[in-house]
């Protein structure tokens, strides 16, 4: 459509817009970051989704394969290892990374929604985690669920989440949480990219608005 | 067999499983009403061991990058 003008385009020009003004592509990839991100702690962030991008690849190739698959194949049993200690990584990255940021107290500076969706990816990975080993399809799995539907009936989940119903902790595990789970992290990402890594506590915090030209000349002398 | 493996692989594997035996009953740590494996305690620990090493370690900087943007 021409002649729009920069108010024009309809709900995708606005949605575009507001898009482009709170993450300009030099914030959403940026090649420069505050000499406090030089920590350890940041590395482990990104070790989690690395460790998750193998996670979500390799239980593809499970999904595609199908639950029984690494039961009866050498090259099964072999991707299925993967997903584990791939998942294994995941939860140690995630928790290293998650203890260091409670210790930066990283909620602050605007940043509260950046820690929520990172403590909600850390309960979502377990709930994931634990479908998992549901549906694995061996003695392990039926001792969990049998173990699990006792302290979740009587507490009333059992009512909408059986643990005993095999394809419905199947469909968790390979389609509603790795979904809550990876828009939970590509949110979290977005938001430290919004939001920036938090500064350090004993850091100057800078003033809110920069003081008008007269106050500055008037101060200099 | 014992003492001679076949293959490179079969002797890789029971040189891995030598340390721990990954067939037999697992360990646990009772606490009163709390029950760990053994094992996760040492993943417990481990992951504290890599917690510390994070907060101490130096954190290496490349050549010409001094002080970053802020």
């Amino acid at each position: 459509m021409s002649g729009e003008g920069a108010a024009g385009g309809g709900w995708t020009g606005a949605l575009r817009r507001r898009a482009t003004r709170a993450l300009p592509p030099d914030k959403l990839l940026p090649d420069a970051q505050p000499a406090y991100m030089a920590s350890w702690i940041y590395v482990f962030g990104v070790l989690t989704l690395a460790a998750l991008m193998i996670v979500l690849v390799s239980g593809g190739v499970l999904a595609l394969k199908g639950p029984a698959w690494w039961h009866v194949s050498g090259t099964g049993r072999y991707v299925n290892s993967l997903h584990l200690w791939s998942v294994e990584l995941f939860m140690f990255f995630m928790v290293v990374h998650l203890w260091g940021k409670f210790f930066m107290a990283a909620w602050r500076g605007r940043r509260a929604l950046t820690w929520v969706t990172g403590v909600v990816c850390f309960l979502v990975a377990i709930g994931t985690a634990f479908t998992g080993y549901l549906v694995q399809q061996n003695f392990d799995s039926q001792w969990i669920a049998g173990q699990a539907k006792d302290g979740l009936n009587s507490v009333g989940i059992g009512a909408f989440f059986n643990v005993l119903d095999f394809g419905q902790m199947l469909m968790w595990h390979i389609l509603l949480l790795p979904f809550a789970l990876g828009a939970l992290t590509a949110w979290h990402v977005l938001l430290v990219r919004l939001r920036g890594i938090v500064p350090p506590i004993d850091a100057t915090t800078p003033p809110a608005t920069p003081p008008a030209p007269a106050a500055t000349r008037e101060a200099a002398g | 067999m014992a003492g001679h493996p076949h293959s490179v692989e079969e002797g890789a594997v029971r040189f891995v499983a030598a340390p721990v035996d990954l067939g037999g009953t697992g360990h646990y740590v009772h606490w009163g009403v709390v029950q760990l494996s053994v094992a996760n305690l040492v993943v417990i620990g481990l992951m504290l061991v890599v917690f510390v090493a994070a907060l101490l370690l130096p954190f290496p900087r490349g050549r010409g990058q001094g002080r970053g943007r802020g």
